[in-house]
């Protein structure tokens, strides 16, 4: 198979605080290949959103600093780049969705116009996009920026889309604006679609259409998504790969049947153990003792071995790397860990 | 224990220049019934009237028409007194603990201020609702070290045992928990589900548990009720209504839930390994 489309290598980032310099990504590998839908789990503070945003380069320094490592996107490394150059991927190669869709449209312009700008910058580096011939003017091509606006809003499915172009953003639901942000990502036919929670602020039965949308548009725009989430039934339904992320680095990844059914690094398991299912007697969910590490002076060795029941001594010596799971446990490739100990049970859904 | 009965509550519509637009009914002819020790949950997506029903609970809005008899009494016919007394009799547990505590405020002071605000139905003294205080945050998990630290020295699931503990000073009978964990991390989630759990049986109280998240109220509740629109659209067991829904409303709703048995639903153009 051909290179990656996405390959995150050793990626270090500090980030300065009142208290100390936190290394909050510690050594992040992620290989993303084109089409494949990757699910980024953990819980607050894991690092899977500055994971995304690095990709995206928004990730202010000062307070961040990138220490070592690259983000190869078609080969080529982000963070090597000048502003100027991440202003053509973005929106463009690089498309976004983030957690809250109120605060990411603006309340003072009519959507049209807001598309139609994204569409107008997208379309400045690749002028295919419009479908107007090069020596168009600014109005025909503000024209065909509508029209590609109008025929985007349709794609999502928003009803009446032709009447609903000229509204604000307030006229629409939550889960519609959802969808004209996802019409806006998508306005520059983006081979990499980051999502940042994009399902968090949205009721279960819109989360559901919002998914089933996302998936639609995979397939039709053969896109490439990194999708960061806390939601593991998330994960479960909309994505083909998952990342678990615990203290800024990955210590579990593969395939999602693979993670799943056979969770084999002890925090993947406690992560799913502690999620309520049917049939479970009350009482009986076992959270994770302890708390997630501090980041400005980590434990030595495994960052988990603090609250890891299997933890031993060699588990607080040293850093365990990704390695294949032993062939015998793993029933598929791909399927990695980070632990001395990995034994997997198979998981009870 | 708590009967509601036919309530109503109307929000009158907002002025548009000259025009008033129509008035929001935010619960129509709403009737439940809670016993004595069980937990009972309240599900409904955002705008449905959940919390609605809970500040109407607690007389924080007048309700018309309707009435709410709690332990016999009927909320509306009390006097602003009587009703404080009530109050220390069922207290809430709120959805942000970061929001819901006085970050000026040290944990002694959040935890005692109900006991400072019922002392005519409670009869401590300072040294008696310091002594609580500590009584209280053990039983919450925490401890004496913790006594004098504000708000934002805990994680967030450390505050939300803070704010249970708060609810629990004036030794109330019943809990309004409005989505008392949707703030927080699954793990956390997992040790403050277990804790009010614990706190049921020991302290054998009665829950009105609000969420819009139905893994949590089936592992939680005995007996949970639908709300959509203002409405009640389904009734009854826990078990039943999960297994069994007889509204479209809860089956679209149970379908929507991404569950962790249909793995892989992502389609097979996503399923290629890297190689």
């Amino acid at each position: 198979m051909s290179a990656p489309l996405l390959e995150i290598r050793d990626l270090h980032l500090w980030m300065r605080s009142f208290e100390g310099e936190a290394h909050v990504l510690q050594g992040v590998d992620l290989q993303v290949g084109h089409g494949e839908v990757w699910g980024v789990v953990g819980e607050t503070g894991c690092g899977k959103s500055l994971t995304g945003l690095s990709v995206s380069r928004l990730v202010p320094s000062p307070p961040a600093r990138y220490g070592r490592g690259q983000i190869l996107f078609n080969g080529q490394d982000l963070l090597q780049m000048s502003e100027a150059q991440m202003r053509q991927l973005r929106g463009g190669r690089i498309g976004m969705i983030f957690q809250d869709p109120t605060t990411n449209l603006n309340p003072l312009f009519r959507i049209s116009e807001q598309l139609v700008d994204v569409a107008l910058a997208a379309a400045a580096w690749r002028p295919e996009l419009l479908g107007v011939p090069a020596g168009a003017s600014a109005r025909e091509k503000r024209r065909a920026a509508r029209a590609l606006s109008l025929e985007m809003l349709e794609r999502v499915r928003i009803p009446d889309a032709a009447q609903r172009l000229d509204d604000f953003p307030h006229q629409f639901s939550g889960g519609m604006r959802q969808r004209v942000l996802i019409a806006m990502a998508l306005i520059g036919r983006p081979q990499l679609l980051i999502a940042d929670e994009p399902t968090t602020a949205l009721d279960v039965s819109v989360q559901a259409q919002v998914l089933a949308l996302l998936r639609d548009m995979v397939r039709d725009f053969r896109m490439t998504v990194l999708l960061i989430t806390h939601n593991l039934g998330v994960v479960a339904q909309a994505c083909s790969h998952v990342a678990v992320m615990y203290a800024g680095s990955i210590v579990e990844r593969g395939p999602v049947q693979e993670v799943m059914r056979r969770p084999t690094h002890p925090y993947t398991r406690a992560l799913l153990a502690a999620i309520p299912r049917r049939e479970m007697a009350r009482g009986a969910l076992e959270g994770i003792p302890g708390t997630v590490p501090d980041l400005i002076h980590p434990p030595p060795g495994c960052r988990f071995a603090p609250r890891c029941a299997r933890a031993q001594e060699g588990c607080r010596a040293q850093v365990p790397a990704l390695e294949p799971v032993p062939s015998a446990l793993a029933a598929g490739a791909g399927h990695e860990v980070a632990c001395f100990h990995a034994h997997p049970v198979e998981a009870a859904c | 224990m708590l009967t509601i009965e036919g309530v109503h509550k109307t929000y009158p519509g907002q002025r548009r220049g000259w025009r008033r637009s129509a008035p929001v009914q935010a619960l129509q002819d709403v009737s439940l019934e809670i016993t004595r020790g069980e937990s009972f949950g309240l599900v409904g997506e955002s705008g449905s009237g959940k919390s609605t029903l809970a500040r109407c609970i607690l007389q924080l809005e007048p309700v018309s028409p309707g009435r709410i008899v709690f332990e016999g009494e009927d909320l509306a016919r009390l006097s602003p007194a009587a009703m404080r007394h009530a109050r220390a009799r069922i207290q809430m547990v709120f959805q942000d603990p970061q929001a819901s505590l006085n970050p000026r405020m040290s944990v002694h002071d959040i935890v005692t201020e109900p006991l400072v605000i019922h002392r005519e139905v409670m009869g401590l003294d300072a040294r008696q609702r310091t002594e609580r205080a500590l009584e209280l945050l053990q039983l919450v998990g925490l401890g004496e070290q913790h006594l004098f630290r504000k708000p934002h020295e805990f994680s967030g699931g450390q505050r939300q045992r803070i704010g249970i503990a708060r609810a629990l000073a004036t030794s109330p009978t019943m809990l309004l928990l409005d989505e008392p964990t949707s703030a927080l991390d699954v793990s956390v989630q997992a040790q403050v589900l277990n804790l009010l759990h614990e706190l049921q049986q020991r302290l054998s109280l009665t829950y009105l548990f609000i969420s819009h998240d139905l893994a949590v109220i089936r592992y939680m509740c005995d007996r949970v009720a639908l709300i959509h629109h203002g409405q009640i659209v389904e009734q009854g067991d826990c078990q039943q209504v999960f297994d069994a829904p007889q509204s479209d409303y809860a089956r679209q709703l149970l379908a929507a839930v991404p569950s962790l048995e249909g793995i892989g639903a992502a389609g097979s153009d996503g399923q290629r390994t890297p190689t």
